[in-house]
């Protein structure tokens, strides 16, 4: 089956995208490009473009070394390094793998950081990571962009005004000091147009879940979605392409009432539908995708795909505002929002997407997603009167995954949905 | 021809089977601690709830004779007891031979005569103990399992021995109870309920002239009735016996559900999850219920349920056992003490220790720690029955705390300390109106939930 994904254009766009983003990066000692280490959440990725230089996602690089199965051992490293057993697996995996070598997904080396640019949302490990990785390379300059917390539910201007103000202060002055370029406001525009166009593809192929049997699932193939808007690609012409395709092929699969496509084909029925809130694990992500469609469960919404800048909710980068859209895209990431807005943002979500459970999955090693996930669970449960469900695992730490607990947890959530099908049925 | 509906909860202590008729009503139990695979598990308990079913239903047909005749009722629960010796007496014979093939394959000259002789004579008297404790005590109502009843008497017995002869002694029994456990042994029924009436007959018998302070059990004036009376109610309850030993119990529909259920021969529709099944059981025991705390042997569960009985959400531990029955087990082996005791002991606290660990294994250490420093063995027991049940509560809580009726369910339940410390902590936390339900069966309510699930799904 995996043959048949593969045919798949959209996907096959994406593989050769990511490709030669890696086969820059690791030309970037001979082309002279310089490199920016940032973070997916709240990631100002067009303003790094403009300066024509090339962004590595730390997260990113350990999701995927999660995925290749070699995370367990850069974990190992790490702790060796002296990080205790509680610390972020990203952040663990991400400092095993420099220590190893710093080889990416592609098998090609990254280089090293010309800058660091913390853009912090909502994640307190961000800091802390930084300052690692400011020790492994010393001397390198650290920007920092603080995005302050939705604590009141709203963006004020005072707070678009302070993050304006960081980003001509601070962290302009220091991107174009690393690259030797001056800031380009024409053409951040440029690019910012077509992020703009990519976030109204986002929101439309996001919303196709609507439709019944959904074409797509949210989650598994929801990461896969977000992957160029959250790594690099956003404003750039071939992200604008490849939105467009995945776009074409999803309202294909709607025009032919087709499921979404697993790893092992087209989901045939339909049974369940879920909106998932919290990171997926990677390190068994198949086995772990595999435990929902084997039993019909598709996921209709996740708050996962919404950790590099929520849409849904109206907002879009304003091209002539060039930094203001900046500042308020960071404000509105998913782990910048407060928990009320998240318990909105969710239950929209189900309400919307006709959702039949809400699950969390609960990530061991990730406070910043962790907290508040109770509270948002029984908020849901007593508003919606929705079947709730909770697993535990983690990122990319291989020793969390137990199978049969959440295989065992998963079984009892679906039957708990199917008997509440059975009982609407009758009534 | 009445319908009847099976459930079976195989955990991963204890495997649980219960049988309901078409109105919901609990007619058959059974239970067993086998660690052989789930298959003999399933049977061992099917069939024992088969047997208590005759019982059930003999007592339900002759419900009015039983309300007129005291005598009746009585006789019928010594025919039980009776019937529960006999299948001990089998187990044990075969056990016997266990032993003596353990002690062929293991020992040899004058060792292998000299242990050989010790087991002979620890054999030789645990028969006549426990049919005595059958006949005279309530061993039958205490849900022993087999395991138990031998070992608690075997223990004694290895040591009063010569020390040298202590490991041997107990070598052979540690290699050969689970043999036997795990074998599925089928009984008879007609064949064992008749066996226990002749023997009946001879305890009345010879119970026939003596006066009441000669029996050794004190005055009984069911007891007393019988005496004189027993040869005609033999002859009037011959017949009815011999109707339910021939009644074919016919399972229309089952329902399997816990750990083992995976592995159960059942169709996939017949299989449900523990969390569904628990919850329906306590639900139907007590319509009210919106909270189900359940401490099995290796997990613990809060479940919320709806109105019909539904499960909205449920909590289980992943990381940890320490709040599982598990816990209680390796505690008593720490111990050195039987599960049954350690509850009762844990009772007598007079200055319940206060347990920090927040791990099975080490708590052990904490253990050994404060027993040095000289705290007394029910103190510190308390403390650990509330550890354990501290770490319930923060599940509870974490599931969204107790909004209305609250049950306890599972084995755990049966401890009364456990009880204790879940009923005070509850109230404490959720409010003093807070009604507390637990049932005798509590440890059948997985079991309860399957069957009831079959007679729906039929």
């Amino acid at each position: 089956m995996s043959k048949e994904v593969a045919k798949e254009r959209s996907m096959i766009i994406q593989k050769e995208m990511i490709t030669r983003q890696f086969k820059e990066l690791s030309m970037a000692g001979e082309t002279g490009k310089k490199v920016v280490y940032t973070f997916v959440p709240g990631n100002i990725s067009e303003l790094i473009l403009s300066f024509d230089m090339l962004p590595v996602y730390p997260e990113i690089n350990a999701l995927q070394s999660g995925m290749r199965k070699k995370s367990g051992g850069y974990i190992r490293d790490a702790e060796q390094h002296g990080h205790s057993e509680d610390v972020c697996t990203y952040v663990k995996c991400d400092v095993g793998m420099m220590l190893s070598g710093n080889i990416g997904p592609t098998g090609e080396k990254i280089p090293k950081p010309d800058l660091l640019l913390l853009s912090y949302t909502g994640c307190f490990t961000f800091m802390k990571w930084f300052e690692t990785l400011e020790r492994l390379y010393p001397g390198v300059p650290v920007a920092m962009l603080h995005t302050p917390y939705q604590e009141a539910h709203k963006i004020t201007p005072e707070m678009t005004a302070y993050m304006v103000k960081q980003l001509k202060e601070e962290v302009i002055p220091k991107m174009e000091k690393v690259s030797g370029n001056k800031y380009d406001e024409e053409k951040l525009k440029s690019i910012l147009r077509n992020s703009s166009k990519v976030e109204d593809y986002i929101v439309k192929i996001f919303d196709t879940t609507k439709h019944r049997p959904s074409p797509i699932d949210a989650y598994f193939a929801g990461v896969y979605y977000i992957g160029p808007i959250n790594s690099g690609f956003r404003g750039t012409p071939q992200a604008v392409d490849y939105y467009a395709e995945l776009y074409k092929e999803i309202l294909e699969r709607i025009d032919n009432k087709l499921g979404p496509i697993t790893p092992e084909g087209v989901m045939e029925e339909e049974r369940f539908r879920l909106v998932v809130e919290g990171p997926p694990n990677w390190t068994h992500f198949r086995e772990f995708w595999k435990l929902f469609y084997d039993m019909g469960a598709v996921i209709v919404a996740s708050s996962y795909t919404k950790v590099g800048g929520v849409y849904d909710m109206g907002f879009r980068v304003n091209p002539d505002k060039p930094l203001e859209s900046l500042a308020e895209y960071c404000m509105n990431c998913y782990t910048n929002l407060n928990l009320q807005q998240r318990v909105d943002l969710l239950s929209k979500c189900i309400t919307d997407y006709h959702a039949d459970g809400f699950l969390v999955n609960s990530i061991k090693s990730c406070n910043s997603f962790s907290a508040g996930q109770l509270m948002i669970m029984q908020k849901l449960e007593r508003k919606l009167e929705i079947p709730i469900g909770f697993i535990e695992s983690d990122l990319v730490d291989p020793r969390y995954f137990s199978y049969s607990n959440i295989k065992n947890r998963l079984e009892s959530f679906f039957q708990m949905l199917e008997q509440r099908k059975m009982m609407n049925i009758q009534s | 021809m009445k319908k009847y509906f099976l459930g079976i909860d195989l955990g991963s202590t204890t495997s649980k089977a219960i049988i309901i008729d078409d109105n919901d009503r609990i007619i058959g139990r059974g239970i067993t601690n086998t660690r052989a695979n789930y298959t003999v598990a399933t049977e061992i308990a099917r069939l024992e709830a088969i047997y208590n079913a005759r019982f059930s239903l003999l007592k339900m047909k002759l419900e009015d004779e039983i309300e007129s005749k005291p005598e009746y009722k009585r006789y019928i629960k010594d025919v039980e007891s009776i019937f529960q010796y006999l299948q001990f007496k089998r187990r044990l014979d075969r056990l016997n031979v266990q032993f003596r093939d353990t002690i062929d394959s293991t020992f040899s000259g004058e060792k292998k005569d000299k242990i050989s002789g010790f087991v002979d004579r620890i054999v030789k008297e645990i028969g006549p103990a426990v049919l005595n404790e059958y006949l005279t005590g309530n061993l039958g109502q205490k849900n022993q399992f087999f395991r138990d009843i031998i070992s608690e008497k075997y223990n004694k017995d290895v040591n009063a021995l010569p020390k040298d002869y202590f490991e041997p002694t107990m070598l052979v029994y540690d290699k050969s109870i689970s043999h036997v456990e795990n074998e599925l042994t089928e009984y008879d029924f007609r064949d064992l309920v008749y066996q226990a009436m002749e023997l009946l007959n001879d305890k009345y018998s010879g119970m026939d002239d003596s006066s009441p302070e000669e029996t050794g059990v004190g005055f009984d004036s069911e007891l007393n009735l019988l005496k004189g009376n027993y040869k005609h109610i033999y002859d009037s309850l011959k017949e009815h016996i011999s109707f339910v030993a021939n009644l074919d119990i016919h399972i229309t529909n089952m329902v399997g559900t816990g750990y083992g259920r995976a592995l159960l021969p059942f169709p996939e529709k017949s299989i449900r999850s523990e969390i569904l099944c628990h919850a329906f059981g306590a639900h139907a025991v007590f319509p009210n219920t919106r909270t189900v705390l359940d401490i099995g042997g290796q997990d613990t569960k809060a479940i919320q349920v709806d109105s019909h009985g539904l499960v909205t959400s449920f909590y289980m531990n992943d990381r940890c056992a320490a709040g599982c029955g598990r816990y209680l087990g390796y505690i008593a082996d720490e111990f050195s003490i039987s599960l049954n005791e350690l509850g009762p002991l844990a009772m007598e606290a007079t200055n319940e220790v206060n347990i920090c660990s927040t791990c099975t294994v080490f708590a052990a250490a904490e253990i050994r720690e404060l027993l040095n420093v000289g705290q007394k063995r029910s103190d510190i027991l308390a403390g650990l029955h509330r550890a354990i049940v501290m770490r319930a509560m923060s599940l509870l809580a974490r599931s969204g705390g107790v909004r209305n009726e609250f049950t306890f369910t599972g084995g755990v339940a049966r401890n009364q300390a456990v009880l204790k410390y879940v009923s005070d902590l509850v109230l404490q936390n959720y409010g003093k109106d807070i009604t507390i339900n637990v049932h005798t069966d509590s440890i059948f309510m997985g079991a309860l939930g399957g069957a009831m699930f079959a007679r729906r799904g039929a």
